[in-house]
């Protein structure tokens, strides 16, 4: 239902995305003969418990004409199976107090709820027999796709500024579908139906393709006992099914789009480069790149914040921010608003300034520091939070790091030095990597 | 259905101790030292209701220039010291009051409080700060001016509190925010942040006897309070009109509005619990299940209870293609009426409790949240020992409260409709 779309960040207001991993609590996992991973990450300050699946599949697994479809099926999780008919499942969840949804991303799908602790076997059992009974009657389809194309009018056809986001997507990624809305296209979403819906839930919604996090008031025994007896009963495939993620070419051209429309009264900025993600660089740089996202668009200290905008007084908001979690290579963006008067054209020749004299300038050991600082921060800061937590390893899972990668990031700040923001900076934000927006009044 | 109780919790809102400082400043206090920081919620009494008649506005833009340059820093260098410790610190306005958070590591608290003290003690309101925080919320306003939702709720309210300061936007208008002076700022901060009004709470790993001291330094020196200028109590008014805003878009955004109960009135529990089953937030509500789930009219429906000072109200939202807009409103007033006149079933209003009893622990899973709850019923006035008693309150209601609280909330059935969009009738 909810989806994880990062077309929200490019809104005027946008957070920076930092990583929040945490290296708290004591994390432990295992794996049932079935295939499918546990995590369990004990939080004893409340009898609750978070209790999440996730699916190593989400839009960038579409296959080709049918994108929208993970997260249409993620809106047909909840329409019943053969024992428990549609809407039974959220009755039950309800009726115990608890919360639940589910959202998609590019790279993963998941379902969640919150219950007081004693619950946990009972939402394992609904959760358990959705993975391998879905029903699907084709009664509640058209419906749901009718909500869907509700879903994406709300988010996209009514708002310039996400249709702005969409096109830049599509124009940075130019093979690889990460460049694919995840709530997909408007037309191939009018045209997704029973058949696509259940031939993609039995490719992925396996037990060798999902991951079981429980965060909460447990213990590492009790919740395999109780996974053994749900999540264990349901029938393994023998292995995980393939994901097929073309890579990226090596890009050329610098891009320019524009999004113009009457509606729109404040224009904007956006940039993005490709760049590559924990999973695809070859050494530290992702790191460096988080970091440099904080140093040079983190809030009101940033560097970019502060020439833009205090400075020069050109802009009147400026940041920037790195997509981590990904599978391949992914987005940097940065943003400015321009002040009255300013065209987008005299802002982008103004960033394209600053960040060229951000390579001597912005890295000082101070600015460096304090970054460093709030970025290790948000890791203790999201141990307050056990769905936080949750999500965290389980985000990091399903795209293939490991606790010890969640874990050891604070560490993997600390280390990057200087140079290393440098060298991140020339090797990755030059123009040929990049797309730029305008987000502006149609004349 | 056994539920999780607040009485189990370890990080329990229910082990809140209210405090007095050695200055007499009163807090709400949990104790916690699971995890290494502090969290601080505070409310002054006194929101975008004392903005002056002319200029909506002053308020939300008082709350954004706090942090913009206190004491001896200006704003860069107040913000470098936030960051520098990665302390957190905003500032928010609504209708009735202006609140904000604070959250640190402990190690930083020290510091923390002081900065804190600082933005609500002595502001700056430097010329080059002013003149910033106009222009990000004037390039706010305009980035909004033709969002289908924010342009539905703002003529939402100004239709429904039409001549009363709830009819004016938090956040202005391009041309009040435009005229707005030093002055006008230094004049509601005299006013609102001050001695007495502040509604404080603080969860965390610190002691009372280290707190009290540090309450003492930020509240502690503020001005008593004067007199705030009295709010007249006001209801919903054009309960019956339907609204168009006229917008080029395929999807129509609608709110729509109709009488309330305030939050200490006798017939606001079973209020709550009537809205949980009509459009409260899980997938089980009616107009949920009529409007989404039967008929695939929209993503997002539901129903709140609104309770201002000065006002209360049940005030929804929905979002359908504009061919639709009929055929969904004519579910919702049935689905509304349908309620009214036959109640909800005997297993509905217990479902509805169950939820409501056992899901309010969930409310609780963090620091800032716990602080921020404890602060809203501390400003809502509904006492130390409520979070202990909402549970049974919500166990009591009956289905006489349920109708009775029907009567009173979706009454006579006539809603106020706002539409932003293009719909077809």
């Amino acid at each position: 239902m909810l989806d994880h779309s990062p077309a929200r960040l490019h809104r005027l207001d946008a957070e920076p995305q930092g990583r929040t991993e945490g290296g708290g609590p004591e994390v432990s996992s295992f794996t049932l003969d079935n295939g499918l991973e546990v995590v369990v990450i004990p939080d004893r300050r409340v009898p609750v418990a978070t209790h999440m699946v996730w699916y190593r599949n989400g839009s960038a697994d579409d296959p080709m004409g049918q994108s929208g479809i993970a997260h249409f099926l993620e809106h047909l999780m909840f329409k019943g199976t053969d024992q428990h008919p549609a809407g039974e499942f959220s009755k039950v969840v309800s009726s115990l107090g608890g919360q639940e949804n589910a959202f998609t991303s590019f790279d993963y799908t998941a379902y969640f709820q919150r219950v007081a602790k004693e619950h946990l076997g009972t939402m394992m059992h609904y959760e358990a027999d959705r993975m391998a009974n879905l029903l699907l009657e084709e009664s509640v389809v058209a419906p749901e796709r009718d909500v869907v194309l509700e879903e994406r009018r709300m988010r996209v056809e009514t708002d310039p500024s996400a249709q702005l986001s969409e096109a830049m997507a599509a124009s940075l990624f130019v093979h690889h579908p990460y460049g694919i809305p995840i709530i997909g296209w408007m037309h191939e979403i009018e045209g997704l139906n029973r058949d696509h819906a259940l031939s993609y839930y039995r490719r992925f919604y396996t037990p060798e393709n999902a991951i079981l996090v429980v965060a909460g008031d447990v213990t590492e025994d009790e919740v395999h006992r109780l996974a053994d007896g749900t999540y264990g009963r349901v029938a393994p495939r023998g292995e995980r099914p393939v994901r097929f993620r073309p890579r990226e070419p090596e890009p050329r051209a610098a891009r320019h789009i524009a999004v113009a429309d009457p509606k729109v009264e404040q224009p904007t900025l956006q940039r993005l480069y490709l760049v590559p993600s924990c999973r695809t660089a070859t050494d530290r740089d992702c790191y460096a790149l988080d970091l440099l996202a904080e140093v040079l668009g983190g809030g009101p200290t940033s560097y970019l914040y502060r020439k833009l905008v205090l400075e020069r007084g050109i802009a009147v908001n400026a940041g920037a921010w790195y997509m981590t979690s990904a599978m391949e290579d992914t987005r940097f963006s940065v943003y400015a608003v321009p002040a009255q008067g300013v065209s987008l054209q005299a802002l982008e020749e103004t960033v394209d300034e600053v960040l060229r004299t951000a390579l001597a300038e912005a890295f000082d050991a101070d600015a460096v520091e304090r970054a460093k600082t709030r970025l290790v921060a948000e890791t203790i800061y999201s141990t307050d939070s056990q769905s936080s937590l949750a999500r965290i390893y389980g985000s990091a899972l399903a795209i293939g790091d490991t606790i010890a990668d969640v874990q050891r990031w604070p560490q993997e700040i600390e280390r990057v030095m200087k140079a290393d923001l440098v060298a991140a900076a020339e090797r990755y934000l030059i123009p040929r990597r990049s797309v730029t927006g305008y987000l502006q009044k149609s004349a | 259905m056994a539920t999780a109780t607040i009485e189990t919790l370890s990080t329990s809102p229910t082990k809140v101790k209210a405090l007095t400082s050695a200055q007499g400043v009163e807090a709400w206090h949990v104790e916690s030292d699971v995890v290494p920081l502090i969290a601080v919620a505070f409310t002054f009494e006194g929101g975008s209701a004392q903005d002056p008649a002319a200029k909506p506005g002053v308020a939300q833009m008082l709350s954004r220039l706090l942090d913009e340059g206190a004491g001896p820093y200006g704003s860069d260098a107040f913000q470098e010291r936030l960051a520098a410790r990665a302390i957190e610190l905003s500032f928010n306005a609504g209708n009735d009051a202006i609140g904000g958070s604070l959250k640190t590591l402990v190690k930083h608290a020290d510091e923390a409080f002081e900065l804190l003290r600082l933005a609500l003690a002595e502001p700056r309101f430097d010329d080059d700060a002013v003149e910033r925080v106009r222009a990000q919320t004037i390039a706010g306003l305009r980035y909004q001016q033709n969002d289908p939702g924010v342009m539905a709720t703002r003529r939402f309210f100004a239709e429904g509190f039409g001549g009363h300061p709830y009819g004016n936007p938090t956040s202005g208008t391009i041309e009040s925010v435009a005229s707005i002076t030093r002055d006008d700022l230094v004049a509601l901060h005299r006013a609102v942040i001050a001695r007495g009004r502040a509604k404080i709470a603080v969860v965390g790993a610190i002691g009372e006897s280290r707190l009290s001291g540090l309450l003492d330094g930020v509240f502690g020196g503020l001005p008593e309070a004067a007199p705030l200028k009295s709010v007249a109590p006001v209801v919903l008014r054009n309960r019956g009109e339907r609204v168009i805003v006229d917008l080029d878009v395929p999807q129509s955004v609608i709110r729509f509005g109709t009488e309330g109960v305030p939050i200490r009135d006798k017939d606001f529990i079973p209020a709550f619990v009537l809205n949980h089953i009509l459009g409260g937030g899980a997938f089980t509500s009616r107009l949920f299940q009529e409007v989404r789930e039967k008929r695939g009219l929209a993503y997002s429906v539901g129903t709140s209870l609104v309770s201002y000072r000065a006002a209360a109200m049940t005030w929804g939202y929905t979002a359908t293609k504009n061919e639709r807009v009929a055929e969904c409103l004519d579910v919702i007033s049935a689905e509304m009426n349908r309620l009214k006149t036959d109640g909800p079933t005997d297993e509905e209003l217990q479902k509805a409790k169950d939820y409501l009893t056992g899901s309010y622990a969930l409310g609780f899973d963090t620091s800032t949240k716990i602080a921020h709850t404890l602060t809203q019923l501390n400003f809502e006035g509904l006492g130390i020992d409520y979070i202990g008693r909402r549970n049974s309150l919500v166990a009591a209601v009956t289905q006489d409260d349920v109708r009775r609280a029907a009567e009173r909330t979706l009454g006579d059935g006539r809603m106020l409709v706002v539409i932003a969009g293009r719909p077809s009738f």
